[in-house]
C-alpha cells in the first residue's frame, strides 16, 4: 500500500504519463524506467534518454481477483492483466470499462486515467493508468 | 480582428448507467412518470475509480488529440465543479501534469454550482484577448451526489467537457459573452455537508429562467442579434423540461435546441452540462454556424455565449477522439446495489 506520499509523488510523471526511458546505445524500452540498461551496463550510462510511452498495448495474460488487498474490496472480482506495450516493456495493470467474460488474451487495450487507491477517507488520493480495451 | 476562441475540445463521460425505473423501484415510485416527467431516461455513474480529476484528465486529453498544440504552451487551466475530489487541493494541478502542462501555468479550481465550467472558459478567453498566454484550458466536470431518495437520485450525473482557447487556428470564435449574477438561494451544500440542499419550487422561476432568460437577452442585445440568427441554441440542462421551456421564452425552436440536449441520455452533469452540450453541437457543426450557450449555476448566475463556427472546423481532426454520441452510446447498465456501493451511498457518517 502506497501511504507513503513522497514516493508516491516521486513517481507521478511515470504514473501519470507513462514516462519510460530508452536505452541509446541498444534502443530497448524501459518501463517503469531504469538507472541503466542491463544488456548495455556502463554502455549505457549518461545515454537513457526520457519516452513517453503511447499507453497502448495488447493483454498477454490476465487473472481475475476475488479476494482483493483491503483498498480494493469494493472492487472484487477485478481482471488484473499483463500488458505487452507497443514499445516492447511488460507492465501490471488493472482493466476497467470491460464485462469480466469479454476479457481476451490478445486484446487491444490503450492507457485511461483512473483513481488507483487512496488512504482512506481522509487521506491522499493515489491517480494512474488502467487499461480499458479499444473498440 | 484575429479571432479567440475554442481551438479544441473533448468529452468524457462514464460508461455506467442506471434507468429512472430501477431508481424509483427502490422508493417505490413511479420510474415511467418520473422519467416523463424530468426528461430523463437514464443518467450516468462514475465507476468506484473515477473522480472529478479523472473526468477532467480524460476530456483534456480528447481535446489535445484533436490538434497539434504543444501542451507547454498551455499558460492556464481553470476547472469548475462541484465535486472537486479534494476540498483543499487543486485538481487542476493534477491535470496540469497528467497532460504535461506544468509547470509555468496558472492554475485554479472553480466553484459556481453549475456554472464554473463556463466561467472558466471566459478567463482563459480574457486571458488570450490580453496576450498573457498562448491558449488556455477550461474544463466543467463533475460527480454529482444526491441523497439516497432524493428527487435529485434521479438527474445528479457524471461527465465532463474540455475546452482548449487560442487566437490560432480557432474552430469556433467567440464573438461576445456576457454574465448575469445575483444572490438567490435556490439550491446549496454547505460545507463539510455531503448532499447538496434545494429550495423545491423555488429552484425554476427566481432562478434557472430569471438568469438563463437575462443572460440571453442582454448577450443578444450586445451581438446585436435574435434567436433567428442561430443555428443551434444550448442552455444549462438539470432536466430536459427547463431547456426546452427557456426555449420558448426566448423564441428558439426545439430544432435549434434538440442536438445540443444530451440531459435525456445521461442525466445532469452539474458543471459540465452545458459544456457537454456544446460539444455535442460542434460535433455536427459545419463552417458559418452560429451558436448560443447559457449555462447556469445556483446562487445564481449565468454565463451567456456567442459563438461562430469558422472554416478552420473542416480541417480539425474531430475523429481522433470519441465524439459525445459515441459516449452516450458506449453504455453498461448497473443495479442501485452497485451504484449504491459505486458512489459511496454505503458510507456511514
Ligand atoms: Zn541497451
Amino acid at each position: 500500500m502506497p501511504k507513503d506520499v513522497p514516493r508516491f509523488w516521486r513517481e507521478i510523471q511515470q504514473r501519470y504519463n507513462m514516462k519510460g526511458n530508452k536505452c541509446g546505445s541498444c534502443d530497448r524500452v524501459y518501463f517503469p524506467p531504469r538507472e541503466s540498461c542491463p544488456y548495455c551496463r556502463r554502455e549505457s550510462m549518461g545515454k537513457m534518454e526520457k519516452i513517453k510511452l503511447s499507453g497502448k498495448g495488447e493483454i498477454i495474460t490476465y487473472t481475475i481477483i476475488h479476494v482483493g488487498p483491503e483498498e480494493f474490496e469494493e472492487q472484487v472480482p477485478y481482471p488484473v492483466a499483463i500488458i505487452q506495450l507497443e514499445e516492447g516493456p511488460k507492465i501490471t495493470a488493472q482493466i476497467v470499462d470491460c464485462k469480466i467474460d469479454e476479457l481476451k488474451i490478445g486484446m487491444k487495450v490503450e492507457s485511461e486515467f483512473r483513481k488507483i487507491q487512496q488512504d482512506g477517507s481522509t487521506g491522499a488520493i493515489y491517480y494512474g493508468y488502467k487499461f480499458k480495451p479499444v473498440e | 480582428m484575429t479571432d479567440i476562441g475554442i481551438v479544441s475540445y473533448g468529452g468524457s463521460i462514464p460508461r455506467l448507467r442506471i434507468k429512472a425505473e430501477e431508481l424509483a423501484d427502490v422508493w417505490g415510485k413511479d420510474g415511467t412518470r418520473i422519467a416523463k416527467g424530468l426528461g430523463i431516461a437514464e443518467k450516468s455513474v462514475p465507476s468506484i475509480d473515477q473522480d472529478t480529476a479523472t473526468i477532467s484528465v480524460e476530456a483534456a486529453r480528447n481535446a489535445l488529440k484533436r490538434c497539434h498544440i504543444n501542451p507547454q504552451d498551455i499558460g492556464s487551466i481553470y476547472i469548475g465543479s462541484e465535486s472537486h475530489p479534494y476540498a483543499v487541493k487543486p485538481t487542476g494541478t493534477i491535470v496540469g501534469e497528467a497532460i504535461g502542462a506544468t509547470p509555468d501555468l496558472m492554475v485554479a479550481d472553480y466553484e459556481f454550482a453549475c456554472k464554473a465550467g463556463t466561467a472558466g472558459v471566459q478567463n482563459c478567453f480574457s486571458n488570450v484577448k490580453a496576450g498573457l498566454i498562448k491558449y488556455g484550458l477550461a474544463i466543467g466536470a463533475d460527480t454529482a451526489q444526491a441523497a439516497p431518495g432524493d428527487a435529485l437520485e434521479f438527474s445528479a450525473a457524471a461527465g465532463g467537457a474540455a475546452f482548449i482557447i487560442g487566437n490560432e487556428k480557432v474552430i469556433a470564435a467567440i464573438n461576445h459573452t456576457y454574465s448575469y449574477a445575483t444572490d438567490t438561494p435556490d439550491f446549496w451544500r454547505r460545507a463539510e455537508q455531503k448532499y447538496p440542499r434545494h429550495g423545491g419550487r423555488f429552484t425554476g422561476e427566481p432562478a434557472y429562467f430569471k438568469h438563463v432568460t437575462n443572460a440571453s437577452k442582454n448577450l443578444m442585445e450586445k451581438a446585436k442579434t435574435t434567436p433567428k440568427d442561430y443555428d443551434y441554441a444550448v442552455f444549462h440542462q438539470p432536466n430536459a423540461k427547463f431547456p426546452l421551456k427557456e426555449a420558448k421564452i426566448l423564441g428558439f425552436t426545439k430544432e435549434q435546441i434538440k442536438p445540443g440536449l444530451k440531459v435525456s441520455y445521461i442525466g445532469n452533469t452539474y458543471s459540465g452540462a452545458s459544456l457537454v452540450g456544446l460539444a455535442g453541437v460542434l460535433d455536427i457543426a459545419k463552417p458559418g454556424d452560429r451558436i448560443l450557450m447559457t449555462s447556469y449555476g445556483s446562487g445564481a448566475g449565468s454565463d451567456s455565449f456567442d459563438i461562430t463556427v469558422t472554416d478552420e472546423i473542416s480541417k480539425y481532426e474531430r475523429d481522433k477522439a470519441p465524439l459525445i454520441d459515441d459516449m452516450i452510446n458506449d453504455k453498461e447498465y448497473i443495479s442501485y446495489g452497485v451504484y449504491a456501493k459505486y458512489t459511496d451511498l454505503l458510507y456511514w457518517e
